[in-house]
């Protein structure tokens, strides 16, 4: 059976189960934008470089009822940070059970319980919005199952101390599996945060996750988004982020992908409120036959908003990078201060990185600029330390280090920064 | 301990050093001077083995071994040692990390264990008042930022952790005002032992009052035209590299 067929049957089952209410009814307006608009293809200028094809050929196993993995299993993915807050998938489905919630900061509850909670009104609102932004396939795929997601309130005036991560764990032991999972947080008045997700299969065969996850964040709140995507080269995932900054607040996200078979990310802050602040961050360090895709949407709506981004890529083998950098001015947000930067390294002759900034700017009295690099290590650099002593490929490995450490000093949560320093020192060999 | 015997290098196709004969010892100090484009730089760089130069013909020896064979980093970790006319600024590269990988790379090589943090500070701190560099630029990124005194001085502060057999200084005086100069080579002279040796690239004299040569020879359209004393030096600035032309032109004829 193709994975086209089994979402088919798949969603009958899932609907059969769930029942109707708020989520039914995204459920149903979804699969039917799915079956109109189907997988993207190439055709799609916004998925021009990412072709999914390949992949959605196969056959898939897809899960709508949690599985529980062993505890030496959960164990292989947890960062060593005992104060955190864990909240786990598996297979695309939210596991409760499995979570650890430490902070009376945090409301945490399944996704369908929180539609017909007292947080109805959250999903009501913000449930979704994504799809105003990217409406292919992949995004309404995702809302068609929604049913068995993540639910996340910080309270308000509340300061969450130590992060939250978000694990994501896919068996693949057996079988090839598509996961879809999703997840809706809000962030309150005065609240602060630092939520991560992070990937792991656990077998040989493929997986391939379509993930969306919604952040509304209120007044005066602070939020920090991590994503780290350091999963074998049978992983695929496409995934978006998708932050509705609704007051005046504070958003800080770093996106790093270090491994994976096809993985497309797409991140859309959209500046709601005036005198927003958002800071967007990237390092995609790839080699082998790694294919990764950054698009990002910025989206100033209102005026005296201010918004950063900076991605930076280190491209090895026959790894391919894609940087789609947008920013919407609309006609309101006059003194928009927008400013986008992507910076490429290419280690080999067979790697190869397109990049393309779109501005799109409707007021008349806004700062924006952008700017794009490619290029290669700088041999005038990499001879000077050489000339001191230093072999190439150990000069290599600290010039490449160096390129990263601004994306990576972005990352604040200490065992998350250690946890990716260790995993690029072991990729770069700096200690041989 | 260098023995540049016949050496020819071009670049692309343009030839730069066409038959560069040189003999350097333990002890000695030597400086090459010439005019513009007479392939000062590229000697330096030749020896350091950067690899856009390609050596058509020649030889060089360094210590009994064939120095052209050798990768640039071997080269530093035999005691070669070049301080760069432009020093190269590498932002998020920490000038003590790299400092303290060169070192224990040149360590590594003579099978010595690596310094540990406390010897290799009080060797830092020791050697950073040498060159009168202050504890705030090593700090920092490697040159980022620096002025160009600051920069010269920070290669002489690398000269003196890494103690090379021979330093060769490709226009070290470029760009320092007086008291840099004497900062600098202050420093040079102070690493001088009878077993190390020092080229002196430069155009100018000035550096060689500070820093006194034993040999001084001009460099002439990618040769050696004229060999002699420190006078030398001292006859180049009177009379301007004019009359190494006009002498050779009237040899010729």
């Amino acid at each position: 059976m193709s994975l086209t067929e089994t979402i088919q049957s798949k969603y009958k089952e899932l609907n059969a189960i769930a029942g109707n209410g708020l989520l039914g009814s995204v459920r149903a307006k979804a699969i039917e934008v799915f079956n109109t608009s189907g997988i993207p293809t190439s055709r799609n200028e916004e998925w021009k470089y990412t072709r999914l094809a390949p992949i959605t050929n196969k056959n898939f196993e897809l899960n709508i009822a949690a599985a529980l993995p062993s505890k030496e299993t959960l164990d292989s993915i947890r960062l060593h940070a005992d104060a955190a807050a864990e909240l786990f998938f598996v297979n695309g489905v939210f596991v409760k059970e499995l979570s650890k919630i430490n902070s009376e900061s945090l409301v945490v509850l399944n996704l369908h319980e929180a539609a017909e909670s007292e947080y109805k009104n959250y999903v009501q609102l913000h449930l979704n919005q994504s799809s105003k932004y990217n409406k292919d396939g992949m995004n309404a795929l995702n809302a068609a199952f929604v049913a068995n997601g993540l639910f996340v309130v910080v309270k308000k005036n509340k300061v969450v101390e130590n992060p939250v991560f978000v694990y994501h764990l896919t068996d693949t032991t057996s079988d090839n599996h598509f996961v879809q999972p999703r997840s809706l947080m809000v962030v309150e008045e005065n609240a602060q945060v630092q939520v991560a997700e992070l990937y792991k299969n656990n077998g040989s065969q493929e997986s391939f996750t379509n993930e969306v996850f919604e952040i509304a964040v209120r007044e005066n709140a602070r939020l920090e988004y991590y994503k780290v995507q350091d999963e074998d080269e049978n992983c695929h995932h496409v995934g978006t982020t998708h932050i509705q900054q609704v007051g005046k607040c504070f958003t800080h996200c770093v996106t790093v992908t270090l491994n994976g078979g096809t993985v497309r990310n797409n991140i859309n802050m959209i500046l709601e409120a005036p005198n927003n602040e958002g800071h967007l961050y990237g390092l995609y360090m790839v080699k082998g036959n790694t294919h990764v895709d950054n698009h990002s949407i910025v989206d100033n709506i209102q005026p005296n908003c201010f918004s950063n981004e900076f991605y930076k890529g280190i491209i090895d083998g026959r790894a391919t990078g894609v940087f789609n950098g947008k920013i919407f001015v609309r006609q309101d947000a006059q003194k928009t201060n927008a400013y986008q930067s992507n910076k490429n390294v290419l280690m080999s002759d067979t790697a190869t990185v397109n990049t393309k900034p779109q501005l799109e700017i409707f007021a008349d009295d806004v700062k924006c600029s952008h700017g794009c690099t490619v290029g290669r290590l700088d041999d005038e650099a990499l001879f000077y330390l050489r000339a001191r002593g230093i072999g190439e490929k150990k000069a290599k490995a600290l010039l490449l280090h160096a390129f990263a450490a601004d994306i990576l000093e972005q990352v604040k949560p200490a065992a998350l920064r250690s946890y990716l320093e260790n995993k690029i020192d072991e990729r770069l060999n700096i200690d041989e | 301990m260098l023995e540049i015997k016949n050496l020819h290098a071009q670049i692309e196709d343009k030839k730069i050093l066409n038959g560069i004969n040189l003999e350097i010892n333990a002890g000695e100090v030597h400086a090459i001077m010439g005019p513009n484009g007479s392939g000062k730089s590229t000697l330096a760089s030749v020896l350091a083995g950067k690899s856009e130069y390609e050596v058509t013909e020649g030889s060089v020896d360094f210590d009994g071994i064939n120095l052209l064979e050798m990768a640039p980093e071997e080269r530093a970790r035999e005691g070669l040692f070049l301080a760069f006319q432009y020093p190269i600024e590498i932002p998020g590269v920490s000038t003590t990390n790299f400092i303290k990988t060169a070192v224990n790379e040149a360590r590594k090589h003579r099978g010595q264990e690596p310094l540990d943090a406390v010897s290799f500070l009080k060797l830092m701190k020791e050697r950073m008042k040498l060159v009168k560099i202050d504890q705030s630029l090593t700090s920092r990124s490697l040159n980022e930022g620096f002025s160009g005194g600051e920069k010269k001085r920070n290669e002489i502060f690398q000269m003196a952790m890494l103690e090379p057999k021979l330093a060769i200084l490709d226009e070290t005086d470029s760009g320092l005002d007086i008291d840099a100069l004497r900062i600098v080579a202050d420093g040079v002279n102070a690493l001088r032992t009878k077993d190390n040796a020092t080229l002196v690239i430069t155009h100018y004299q000035r550096l060689l009052d500070y820093i006194v040569p034993d040999f001084v020879h001009v460099l002439y359209k990618g040769r050696i035209v004229k060999s002699g004393g420190k006078e030398l030096a001292l006859e180049l600035e009177e009379k301007g590299y004019d009359f190494i032309k006009q002498e050779l032109e009237a040899a010729v004829s």
